[in-house]
């Protein structure tokens, strides 16, 4: 199969990247190239085989639920790039 | 005092302590004197913290004065990869999206090793969000190999590498998510360990592919890697794949005998796209273990050629996860626009890399509606077969034994127009944390004066046999006593 340029700038948009003509021309062909080398994959039967999330499984890692003093307002609003009045602020949400 | 202590180990470092023939402060200066004089060289430090280690020396002082006894790390001055998070201390991850991060808490590491008395000398360079394998791909700078400063030092912990093996830290913690310890470890000559997942708690390591990633110490010798993986390892509540286990003394380990140890060397860790130079330094390696009495044979991993591509659709799929959170509004770097959606678009395109993007973009598709099956969940699959090769040669052998990188280090720019072509070299790590199993890399050798690497596997959680087999090799073999031939006025300079 191949990536088409509609398929990067699908993939883009998925990922909230915006693209240079020549980042969408690159990306193709390099996305292309490497899911290329990853169809290798196809040659293995994998209809009996469970996958595997993690290589050292925990299960059920549960906690007690306890109230614990956290970082506080101010810290967590330290970083941010624009704020007021302990809220983060952006720039107006259009819907369309 | 610098001649006294610059180049030496941990553990010497210590007794230099104990004896007071050095004080932290005079030590802490010395390191800081060293990056000051070859750092405009090489670039390992994105961040030096004078004035802080200074004042945390001058702790360990007060200490030594009241006559309390020296912790084993107690006055050692050292250095964080920059994705490991530093209350107060920017925390980059080489990066323009964390340009100005300053986290509000530390990572447990940076806490234990804090609790453990060790002096913070800096942060050092990476690739930009540990995406690479050459450290070229920081927003920064490069750091140079010290062997030979027109090349890479590897990646993605290219500065914790380079600071060990320039004598600018005494020892550093990295992180490894396909290599990214042992690599730049074999590049740079120096001992780096990628731990079991789960052995070292990842809370507060800024995260590029949670199932894989893992911290571990890089070190001049075998001994001060165990030294520091007891004060770094062992059961953290702040991360949920932490393993419960009893941490052992790691340095009990630390015998110089592997006589009866069976040792298997898997046959497609020695083909295609194996450096010959490389393959038969790994070869002598083979007889000074077998001359030791080391039981050797070879044995299979048949399912290696694809953990690659295995490794980069899993590895890509977890970061475009995790890097969704960089939108410019809760931390980092934020470009101006309109509405929200152009900000988080243009934020993301101003703020990460092209290899960071080119990842977002193939773990994006990965993941995306109708492609998930055939890749993300086959990679898994895969991954599952990858494992089961490794249980079934544990079943016959103690440990595996590989080259740590298929090529000794390659020059600057060398790959960096084919990103296939690096992934393609990173085939002897990335199994390994597919895996999740521990993995050691150790000086043993030199293809046209850049060091090469041995890597030692070892079953989950046994890191004790992998630190017996590397020190009895490390304890008869002299590979991890020689130095990159820096200018010698800076081996020399600023006795005070």
């Amino acid at each position: 199969m191949t990536i088409s340029r509609e398929d990067v700038e699908y993939v883009a948009a998925l990922a909230r990247l915006e693209l240079t003509e020549q980042e969408t021309q690159e990306y193709t062909e390099q996305l292309n190239s490497i899911l290329g080398y990853a169809a290798m994959l196809e040659r293995l039967d994998t209809s009996d085989v469970q996958p595997t999330a993690h290589a050292v499984p925990l299960h059920n890692v549960l906690r007690e639920d306890q109230v614990k003093s956290s970082i506080n307002h101010e810290k967590a609003l330290r970083n941010a790039p624009d704020g007021e009045e302990g809220f983060f602020r952006v720039p107006k949400i259009s819907l369309t | 005092m610098e001649s006294l202590s610059i180049g030496k180990s941990v553990s010497e470092l210590h007794e230099l302590l104990v004896n007071k023939n050095i004080s932290a402060t005079e030590l802490t200066k010395a390191y800081i004197d060293r990056i000051q004089a070859v750092d405009p060289d090489l670039q390992a430090y994105l961040t030096v913290l004078e004035d802080q280690a200074l004042t945390q020396a001058a702790e360990v002082d007060q200490r030594i004065a009241q006559g309390e006894v020296l912790g084993a790390l107690e006055g050692i001055p050292m250095a964080l990869k920059d994705n490991m998070c530093t209350e107060g201390v920017r925390t980059s991850c080489a990066s323009k999206m964390l340009e100005n991060f300053i986290p509000p808490y530390n990572a447990t590491v940076t806490d234990r090793l804090r609790t453990a008395g060790t002096i913070l000398l800096g942060k050092v360079n990476m690739d930009e969000f540990a995406m690479g394998s050459s450290t070229e791909n920081s927003y920064f700078t490069k750091t140079r190999n010290p062997w030979n400063l027109e090349y890479v030092p590897g990646g993605s912990s290219g500065g914790a590498a380079v600071a060990v093996a320039a004598d600018e830290a005494a020892f550093s913690l990295g992180s490894d998510t396909g290599g990214s310890i042992r690599q730049p470890a074999a590049f740079c000559g120096v001992v780096g360990m990628k731990p079991t997942y789960g052995a070292v708690s990842r809370y507060g390591l800024i995260a590029y592919a949670s199932s894989l990633d893992q911290i571990g110490p890089l070190t001049k010798t075998v001994r001060d890697n165990a030294l520091v993986m007891n004060a770094i390892a062992g059961y953290d509540p702040l991360d949920s794949t932490s393993v419960p286990q009893d941490k052992p003394d790691y340095t009990k380990f630390l015998v110089n005998d592997i006589k009866g140890l069976k040792i298997g060397f898997p046959r497609e860790y020695f083909g295609e796209g194996i450096d010959p130079d490389v393959a038969r330094g790994i070869q002598a390696s083979i007889q000074t273990l077998i001359n030791l009495g080391a039981e050797v044979a070879e044995c299979s991993l048949p399912h290696t050629e694809y953990a690659i591509p295995a490794y980069y659709l899993i590895a890509t799929a977890e970061a475009s996860s995790n890097l969704a959170r960089y939108d410019g509004v809760r931390y980092g770097f934020r470009a101006e626009a309109d509405d929200v959606l152009g900000m988080f678009r243009q934020t993301r395109a101003e703020g990460f890399g092209p290899e960071v993007k080119r990842r977002i973009m193939l773990g994006t598709y990965a993941l995306s509606s109708g492609y998930y099956d055939a890749y993300y969940l086959k990679a898994q699959k895969v991954r599952t077969l990858i494992k089961q090769d490794f249980d079934r040669a544990f079943e016959k052998f103690d440990i595996l034994l590989s080259p740590a990188a298929p090529t000794p280090a390659f020059k600057f720019g060398e790959k960096v127009a084919d990103p296939l072509a690096m992934y393609l070299s990173d085939i002897t790590t990335v199994p390994i944390n597919l895996a999740g199993i521990p993995a050691i890399s150790i000086p043993a050798g030199f293809v046209n004066g850049l060091p090469i690497g041995l890597q030692l596997m070892g079953k989950a959680l046994d890191e004790g046999t992998l630190y017996r087999a590397a020190y009895t090799f490390e304890q008869n073999t002299q590979y991890h006593t020689l130095k990159p031939n820096l200018a010698r006025e800076v081996l020399t300079c600023g006795s005070r």
